[in-house]
């Protein structure tokens, strides 16, 4: 196992899983906490690594304030301490290169996750399939998986990135400053003749508002796959 | 506390049951005959369980409660539930 921190509220966590029978990008886990008394604590977190990296497989988990299971995980958690996982879990929220695009992918904050799965293995099968992602922080320092993005655009064709800061924005910063809106989705989005599959992650008031949007800009309900966590957080 | 999240996370709970992949599991709601992927379902997750709701009619499709070493699945807002092969 390794623990790597990736923003100051976001660790990823990497466990090597002898028994694991493979994963496809978008893919979760149950984590389950059992404490000495018996009290036990499960909550779902996304896959970031790409199906090619197993039996390797990297959770990046967001520490919540007042949470029972990701304080641990983030704080607490060391090499050598067990974890009891289920999964992979959810053939729903998955894209393999096989489905094509377009694609896009709309993320809020730790919704990142499993879409960094999905451009991960899209960069390991070398996937032309145009992809744009647009991506929700608060600020620069919140950006989860910031400098592999930047390589990515970089190193591998056909893929956008467009983020939005919606708290705090550095000097010069030219692109978007707000939460995201039917506006924005119209200037990222693929136009809909282009039927783009979409997937949307984050927390659920920003998942419904990129999906009520996509919808409303008359892309196709059944191309539009979301994937909401909560707590409800802002992104 | 109560999160409304998806069908996606209360998929764990229902393949600890069920042996398929309940993501794609499609549920026809007694209330107002809406056919949806379980992935595409509202979930509401609580200390006592999990409650899974139509996403056009908000009727209650499934119930999952796991206390004392046994799951309880109530499926009363379910008419019927397709599952694929394979």
């Amino acid at each position: 196992m390794t623990i790597r921190p990736e923003t100051a509220r976001t660790k990823s966590i990497t466990l090597a899983l002898p028994n694991w029978i493979g994963h496809r990008a978008g893919q979760h886990v149950d984590v389950r906490l059992t404490a000495e008394d018996g009290y036990q604590a499960e909550r779902s977190y996304s896959i970031a690594s790409p199906p090619e990296e197993a039996p390797r497989v990297t959770l990046t988990v967001e520490r919540i304030d007042d949470g029972e299971v990701s304080p641990y995980l983030t704080e607490d958690l060391r090499v050598g301490d067990k974890l009891e996982l289920r999964g992979p879990i959810g053939g729903y929220f998955v894209w393999d290169a096989s489905m094509g695009g377009l694609l896009l992918l709309v993320a809020g904050g730790s919704g990142i996750v499993p879409l960094m799965a999905m451009l991960r293995h899209r960069a390991a099968t070398s996937s032309s399939v145009p992809t744009r992602l647009l991506y929700s922080s608060r600020s620069l320092e919140d950006v989860i998986y910031r400098d592999e993005l930047d390589h990515l655009v970089k190193n591998t064709t056909m893929l956008e990135v467009v983020q939005t800061l919606t708290r705090v924005q550095p000097p010069g910063w030219t692109d978007y400053s707000r939460r995201i809106d039917m506006q924005m989705l119209r200037e990222v989005a693929w136009p809909v003749e282009q039927r783009p599959i979409a997937y949307i992650c984050g927390p659920t008031p920003f998942v419904e508002t990129a999906a009520a949007s996509l919808v409303a800009l008359g892309h196709e309900p059944a191309r539009i796959k979301t994937e909401r966590f909560g707590p409800t957080g802002e992104a | 506390m109560e999160n409304k999240l998806d069908g996606n996370a209360a998929a764990g709970a229902l393949q600890a049951i069920l042996p398929f992949d309940m993501t794609l599991v499609q549920a026809t709601c007694t209330g107002c005959g809406a056919t949806n992927a379980i992935g595409a379902t509202a979930a509401y997750m609580h200390g006592m369980g999990t409650i899974v709701r139509c996403p056009r009619c908000d009727t209650v499709l499934i119930r999952i409660v796991h206390a004392r070493g046994r799951y309880l699945l109530d499926m009363r807002g379910v008419r019927v539930l397709q599952i694929m092969e394979g």
